[in-house]
């Protein structure tokens, strides 16, 4: 074979390449998180329901933030009504979502970290606290 | 054919380094750019376009020159362009190439660019502004790649070219009628709100994109065994001069109406560029440098004895490309926002960073000319070589 | 079959044209039908409260200038929109952002103004702002209808759908709208406690502009500004809806004269100036 060593050599340094992110994440293995619910208001609802299932939020909460985006912004339908409950939500991520889910750290984080989405909602709306903290 | 841009001699190559140098300069200040926002350049709340857009307006028209020479050989047989409209396609790809950079640099969040896709809006400009150019340059790569193709293998070209070549011809007209629309309909700025900027923009075109074409065949004459032929040049010097004089003839036009109507709002800007405004004249040396160019390059172009000349009719062509890039590039962008809607200036001036990615992208159209120009250079040698030509 | 490999790749080519056109196609032919047909909505549509009845207004406001020149150094309107909405302090006027600010006669009426402007007026400032077009420029060029105008009049910015062109800088003739040419967080570094937690900020790379507070609107409240102005009872600026012939905004508009800005654009502005 023509330059044989050349080509071990390079395919040597691309397997490097490619399993960089293996070799460099190895032994370091993160629990599966566990998303907090103890929030002080979550802990005043009698009923802790969330706007809809949990199974639902899990699977498509972006979508369902993106539909409250492109009603209340697009449409100003600033009105939802939940299909579990029947209880009528202002449609606002900042007044709504966080108002319950006031602790990002230990809830949207802990997923979002693991499995490494970053979601750019945060560049805009204020996190809980935020106008509090440092950034 | 794209092996033939790797075979080169040290020349070639020590040109393409620069080029990648100045890319990768150009390249870090545009992460610096996204990093930071578009605060890095100079541009304000008055002055919301700068040298990205303006420098996408003047390579439009840069782009559509290349139907200067397809009329003339596609419809009317003019056999000296045979083999030289090549060069002006290509050139065509590299321009409108620049200009989708030029674009994309100057938006505030590119990650949602394919918004303009996803959400289609025909009542604005910007939509047809895309496709238009997209189709421009799908349309030259088609056509330049396939009509090469058949001349390296010395076959006439397929017939299913044809129709883009037609269809190029008014497509041509048309991205640079589109582009001038993204000014022309603007109610608020009145150096744009003209009739006749379509017009302008065309006639400018005509004038900058063949006078660059010319240099740039008088190079390859030059660094290659491929002649272009003394009247084919000639003949594309003709059209820059009469396209010039027009353009000046529109300018001058847009004068006697601000002017004689003396509304204030139509004479301010161009009282701004070419005598200052409230005390602010920064672009004032730069316009009349460009009418001075402006003279000495319709002047070159209109005197056979100095146009026949090789070294006079490189100074005119330069003359005349720098002349229409300071009247477009920078004139018409700039002076169309001053003055502001509250009649007050804010001056411009480009920033390091701004200016660097602007050579880049100029360096990465070069790279681009540069590449599809050896591949061109390279077929027409061999056809001079078996004297096919 | 005996499809070769050339003719393989021409129909994977033609294949993905039409994949990428029929989005296109049917945000074109059908604007809002993809969205609706999607599980989410169609779940989420069953337990919707009815719309606002909106269709019949038309959202005005009416600036009472002499009222406004009258009160020396007050910015309640401009400090009010500015902490309701998390709008940055510059600095460097080059960049700055503003949905309401105050500017002179001459500088917002200079086709109007002359030597000879009576002294009480002169020099002096009164709020602008978004003048909120019947027939807006800047809604015209968007190339992706992150601004367009609502029916009840307001014309409206979608700072998730912004690409951030400028386009509509540039098509308005009333120099209303900023944009964001930085990182607007970093003005409140160290200032964060000044921050409207009920409320946005926005993100390097849009646009922005006053958008007569239609979440307040939604409220039954008046926008911002003209709370404060209220507040201060200065009663400087009236906020109501044009089509209904009782509202504080026809009443005044039929008893006092006024003037809008740059009338013969076309735009039909919604902001009118009692002078």
């Amino acid at each position: 074979m023509y330059d044989l060593n050349k080509i071990l050599v390079g395919l040597a340094i691309f397997l490097l390449f490619f399993t960089f992110p293996i070799l460099y994440g190895m032994g370091s293995a993160v629990p599966v998180p566990k998303p907090k619910l103890d929030t002080p208001e979550i802990q005043k609802l009698t009923d802790k329901k969330c706007v809809e299932d949990t199974h639902f939020m899990r699977t498509s909460h972006m979508q369902f933030l993106n539909y409250w985006r492109d009603r209340a912004v697009r449409e100003d339908h600033r009105t939802y009504e939940s299909k579990l409950n029947g209880k009528k939500y202002d449609i606002s991520l900042q007044n709504t979502c966080m108002k319950c889910h006031s602790n990002k750290k230990d809830f949207c984080d802990s997923c979002h970290t693991y499995a490494s989405v970053k979601p750019y909602c945060w560049d805009c709306h204020i996190e809980p606290k935020a106008a509090k903290e440092s950034m | 054919m794209i092996e033939r841009a790797l075979k080169g001699n040290e020349k070639y190559w020590g040109w393409v380094g620069l080029l990648l140098l100045l890319i990768g300069v150009g390249f870090a200040c545009y992460i610096y750019q996204l990093y930071t926002g578009l605060g890095i350049t100079g541009m304000s709340r008055d002055i919301s376009w700068g040298v990205y857009i303006a420098q996408f307006t003047y390579l439009v028209g840069v782009a559509a020159s290349a139907v200067m020479l397809v009329i003339p050989k596609y419809l009317h047989n003019y056999k000296k362009y045979t083999n030289v409209v090549i060069f002006g396609e290509f050139l065509a790809i590299a321009a409108v190439t620049m200009c989708l950079l030029f674009i994309i640099v100057d938006i505030g969040q590119p990650a949602r660019v394919l918004n303009v896709l996803l959400h289609p809006t025909p009542n604005s400009i910007l939509f047809w502004d895309m496709i238009v150019l997209n189709g421009y340059l799908i349309i030259n790569v088609i056509v330049g790649w396939n009509t090469l193709l058949a001349d390296k293998k010395d076959v006439p070209s397929p017939g299913w070219v044809k129709p883009f070549i037609y269809l190029s011809i008014p497509w041509a007209v048309s991205i640079h009628t589109v582009t001038a629309f993204l000014y022309a309909g603007l109610p608020g700025r009145h150096m744009w709100l003209t009739a006749i900027m379509a017009p302008r923009f065309l006639a400018s075109a005509f004038a900058s994109g063949p006078s660059l074409l010319i240099l740039l065949l008088l190079l390859v004459k030059s660094v290659s065994k491929f002649d272009p032929g003394k009247e084919a040049i000639q003949s594309i010097a003709k059209t820059v001069c009469y396209a010039m004089i027009i353009n000046v003839f529109f300018l001058c036009m847009e004068f006697f109406t601000a002017f004689y109507s003396n509304i204030p709002s139509h004479m301010h800007s161009l009282q701004y560029l070419f005598a200052g405004l409230h005390g602010h004249d920064r672009l004032v040396p730069w316009m009349w440098t460009s009418a001075f160019l402006a003279v000495v390059g319709i002047f070159i172009m209109l005197v056979p004895a100095l146009r026949k000349q090789t070294g006079y009719l490189a100074v005119g062509c330069a003359s005349i490309f720098l002349s229409t890039w300071i009247d477009k590039g920078v004139g018409l962008v700039i002076g169309g926002f001053i003055p502001n809607p509250f009649e007050t200036v804010t001056e411009y001036y480009p920033t390091f960073p701004e200016i660097a990615i602007s050579i880049a992208i100029w360096a990465i159209g070069a790279l681009i000319l540069t590449i599809l120009y050896k591949i061109a250079i390279s077929v027409r040698e061999e056809q001079v070589e078996t004297d096919v030509i | 079959m005996k499809a070769s490999r050339r003719e393989f790749l021409k129909l994977a080519g033609v294949s993905a044209l039409f994949g990428l056109g029929a989005n296109a196609a049917f945000e074109l032919l059908t604007p809002g039908a993809l969205e609706a047909s999607s599980e989410v909505a169609h779940g989420a549509a069953h337990g919707e409260a009815a719309a606002g009845v909106q269709a019949a207004t038309r959202w005005a406001m009416v600036i009472d200038v002499r009222k406004c020149i009258l009160q020396e150094d007050c910015q309640d309107c401009v400090l009010a929109c500015n902490s309701t909405h998390n709008i940055p302090t510059v600095g460097n006027p080059k960049e700055e952002i503003k949905w309401i600010w105050k500017d002179t006669f001459e500088h917002l009426f200079p086709d109007q103004h002359s030597q000879y402007v009576d002294e009480g007026l002169e020099g002096k400032t009164f709020p602008v702002m978004c003048n909120h077009c019947d027939n807006p420029p800047c809604v015209r060029v968007c190339p992706t209808k992150a601004t367009f105008k609502r029916p009840d009049g307001i014309v409206m910015m979608d700072m998730h759908r912004c690409i951030g062109c400028r386009f509509c800088m540039a098509a308005c003739p009333y120099g209303a709208r900023s944009f964001n040419w930085r990182d607007p967080r970093k003005y409140f570094e160290g200032k964060e406690a000044m921050l409207n937690p009920e409320q946005p900020t926005r993100t390097k790379g849009v646009v922005e502009k006053c958008t007569f507070c239609p979440e307040r609107l939604a409220k039954g409240r008046e926008p911002a500004c003209v709370e404060a102005c209220k507040k201060r009872k200065s009663d400087c600026l009236i906020f109501g809806n044009l089509n209904d012939p009782e509202s504080e905004v026809r009443k005044i508009l039929r008893k006092r004269t006024s003037i809008r800005r740059k009338p013969e654009l076309g735009t039909k502005p919604s902001v009118f100036f009692l002078v």
